[in-house]
C-alpha cells in the first residue's frame, strides 16, 4: 500500500443531487504513468479537482503522496503539479512574469527558478516571447505556456487534464518526450486524461476507461484490447462506452468550457 | 511574505497596465469636485458653514477609494471565469496569505487611487489645513480601502458572475456613498438620516479625513479610528471565512 502515490476509495462526488462520480475506487503506483480516457462528461476533470483540492468529495477516502487531500490538504498541493483542461493563466502578465509568480508560489529559490524557467520556455520554444502579455498569444502557445508551468517546482505527481488538447503533433510529441524522460529519471508519477486514444495507448502504462462517473474498466492497453477482443484500443473504447454522443448537463461554466474546445 | 508580496505586485501591476482604467475612473471624482464644489460653494457659505470645497475635497477622495475598493473584489470573479484563481488555489500557500495579499493589493490600488483624486483637489483650488498631518491623512485613506477591499472580497467569494457581483454593488456603493456625509455635514440632520450615517461605515472614514485634512469632524477621530479598525478586522475574517470556501 506504501507503494500508492495516488489512492481513491468509493469517492461520489454530487452536484446538487446529479452523480457526476459514482462510487469509483482506484490506485497509482510510485513512478507510473496512468491515464484515464472517457467520453465528454465521464467525470475526468471532475475527479482531477478532487484530487487536487480544488472541490470536495460528497463521500469517499483520497489520499495523494500518502496524505488525505480534505484533513492535509496543505501536504496535498506540495506533493503535486497540475495542467489543467481549460486556461489558468493571468491573461495581463507576461509568459515569464506567470512563471516568475509560479515559481514563488511554490516557494522555488530565485535563482533555480530563473535557471529552470530559462530551460523550460526555450523547451518549448516560448523563450523569445517571454516578455509579451499571454492575452497576445494563440491557444497553443497558451498551452505550451500552461504546461511549462505546470513543470517548474518539482512535484511528485503530475496532474494532466487533457494537456495535448489543441496542440500541433509536433509539440505533443515534444511535451510527451519531456515528460517521459522525466517519469523515467525523476520517477515523476503521471497521471492524464485525454480523448487521443493512441495518446493513451502510446503513453500510459494502464488506462482507466470511465464512463457515466464509473470506471468500466482498467489495465494495461494490450490487456484491454484482449478483453474486449479488439484490434484497437479505439475499438475496445467504442465497445465499451458505446457509439452514442453524450448529451450532456451543461452548466454555465461547462459551457464556456465546451467553447473554449470548440474554439481550439 | 515572497508570496504575499507577489500576489500584491500582481495586483499593482495590472492596475498600472489597464491606464484606461485609471483614467476612466478619475472623471467622475473631478465632476463632482467641480460641479457639487463650485456649485453649491456659494450657498454653503451664505449658510455659514465655510468654504464647501475645502469641506468636499474629503469627502470625494473617500468616494474614489470606496468606488476602487469595493469593485477590487470583481478581480476574485474575473480570475475565477478566465481560469487563474486555480493557480493559486492549489498552490501550497494557506488561504489567508492569498487573502492577505490579495486585500493589501486591492487597497494600495485604491490608495493611490485617492491619492491622485487628492491631487485633482489640489488642482481644483482644494488646500489642507496643514501639511504635515498629510501622512496621517494617507494612513486613513488606507484603512477605509482596507475596509472596502476586504467587503468587496467577502462579497465577491460568494458569486460566481460579474452580473450578480454587478448589482450588489448598484444595491451598496451609492447609498454607502450619499448616505456618509460625504456631501454634506452631519449636524442638524433628521433624526432618521442621523441614524443611518451612523451605520454607515464610510461615514467614519469621511469623518477621519476631514478632521485630518480640514480640521473639522463631527466624531472623535479616535473614535473614528475605532470603529474602522475594528470593521476592518471584522470583515477581514469574514472575507478569509468565505474565501476558503471557494470551489471551482
Ligand atoms: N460545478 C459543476 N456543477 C454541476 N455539474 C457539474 C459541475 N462540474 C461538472 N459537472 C457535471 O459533471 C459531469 C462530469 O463533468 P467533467 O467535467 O468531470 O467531465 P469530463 O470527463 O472532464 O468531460 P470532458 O471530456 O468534456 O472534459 C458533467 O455532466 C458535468 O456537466
Ligand atoms: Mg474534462
Amino acid at each position: 500500500m506504501d507503494n500508492n502515490i495516488i489512492e481513491v476509495k468509493n469517492l461520489v462526488k454530487k452536484f446538487n443531487g446529479f452523480i457526476a462520480v459514482d462510487n469509483i475506487s482506484f490506485f497509482v503506483k510510485k513512478a507510473e504513468i496512468c491515464a484515464f480516457l472517457g467520453p465528454n462528461g465521464a467525470g475526468k476533470t471532475t475527479t482531477i479537482k478532487i484530487l487536487t483540492t480544488l472541490l470536495k468529495p460528497t463521500t469517499g477516502v483520497i489520499k495523494v503522496n500518502g496524505y488525505n487531500v480534505i484533513s492535509q490538504s496543505d501536504n496535498v498541493r506540495k506533493s503535486f503539479g497540475i495542467v489543467f483542461q481549460d486556461q489558468s493563466l493571468d491573461d495581463e502578465l507576461t509568459a515569464f512574469e506567470n512563471m516568475e509568480f509560479h515559481g514563488v508560489l511554490y516557494h522555488l529559490p530565485k535563482k533555480e527558478a530563473r535557471e529552470k524557467i530559462e530551460m523550460l520556455l526555450k523547451y518549448v520554444d516560448l523563450w523569445e516571447r517571454r516578455n509579451d502579455l499571454v492575452k497576445h498569444f494563440s491557444g497553443g502557445m497558451k498551452r505550451r505556456l500552461e504546461i511549462a508551468r505546470g513543470l517548474l517546482h518539482n512535484p511528485k505527481v503530475l496532474f494532466l487534464d487533457e494537456p495535448t488538447l489543441g496542440l500541433d503533433p509536433q509539440t505533443r510529441n515534444l511535451i510527451w518526450d519531456y515528460l517521459k524522460k522525466l517519469n523515467l529519471k525523476e520517477k515523476i508519477t503521471i497521471f492524464f486524461t485525454t480523448h487521443y486514444i493512441e495518446e493513451a495507448e502510446k503513453i500510459a502504462g494502464r488506462v482507466f476507461i470511465i464512463d457515466h462517473g464509473k470506471i468500466i474498466s482498467q489495465g494495461r492497453p494490450e490487456e484491454l484490447k484482449k478483453t474486449t477482443k479488439s484490434a484497437s484500443l479505439e475499438e475496445t473504447f467504442l465497445k465499451l462506452t458505446g457509439r452514442s454522443i453524450r448529451e450532456e448537463k451543461v452548466n454555465g461554466i461547462d459551457r464556456m468550457r465546451l467553447r473554449r474546445k470548440f474554439r481550439h | 511574505m515572497e508570496v504575499i508580496y507577489i500576489l500584491w505586485l500582481r495586483q499593482l501591476k495590472k492596475y498600472f497596465r489597464s491606464r484606461s482604467r485609471m483614467i476612466g475612473s478619475l472623471a467622475q471624482p473631478l465632476l463632482f469636485l467641480i460641479s457639487l464644489g463650485f456649485g453649491f460653494g456659494p450657498v454653503f457659505q451664505r449658510a455659514g458653514n465655510g468654504n464647501y470645497l475645502e469641506f468636499l475635497a474629503p469627502g470625494i477622495i473617500s468616494m474614489s477609494v470606496l468606488f476602487t475598493a469595493l469593485f477590487s473584489g470583481i478581480e476574485i470573479i474575473w480570475d475565477r471565469q478566465f481560469g487563474f484563481l486555480k493557480e493559486t488555489l492549489v498552490a501550497p500557500i494557506s488561504r489567508l496569505e492569498i487573502m492577505i495579499g490579495r486585500t493589501l493589493g486591492g487597497a494600495t490600488v485604491a490608495t493611490i487611487q485617492g491619492i491622485i483624486v487628492f491631487f485633482i483637489s489640489l488642482l481644483v483650488g482644494f488646500r489642507p489645513v496643514n501639511w504635515y498631518s498629510l501622512p496621517i491623512a494617507l494612513f486613513f485613506i488606507f484603512l477605509i480601502a482596507l475596509l472596502f477591499t476586504a467587503l468587496g472580497t467577502a462579497i465577491a467569494s460568494m458569486l460566481e458572475d460579474m452580473q450578480g457581483f454587478q448589482l450588489i454593488m448598484n444595491f451598496l456603493v451609492m447609498p454607502l456613498f450619499f448616505l456618509s456625509g460625504a456631501l454634506f455635514p452631519i449636524n442638524n440632520l433628521p433624526k432618521l438620516l442621523l441614524i443611518i450615517t451612523k451605520i454607515d461605515p464610510l461615514s467614519y472614514g469621511v469623518d477621519a479625513l476631514r478632521a485630518t485634512l480640514i480640521n473639522q469632524s463631527y466624531y472623535p477621530v479616535s473614535l473614528d479610528f475605532s470603529i474602522l479598525l475594528i470593521l476592518v478586522v471584522f470583515l477581514f475574517i469574514i472575507g478569509s471565512y468565505l474565501f476558503s470556501k471557494i470551489e471551482i
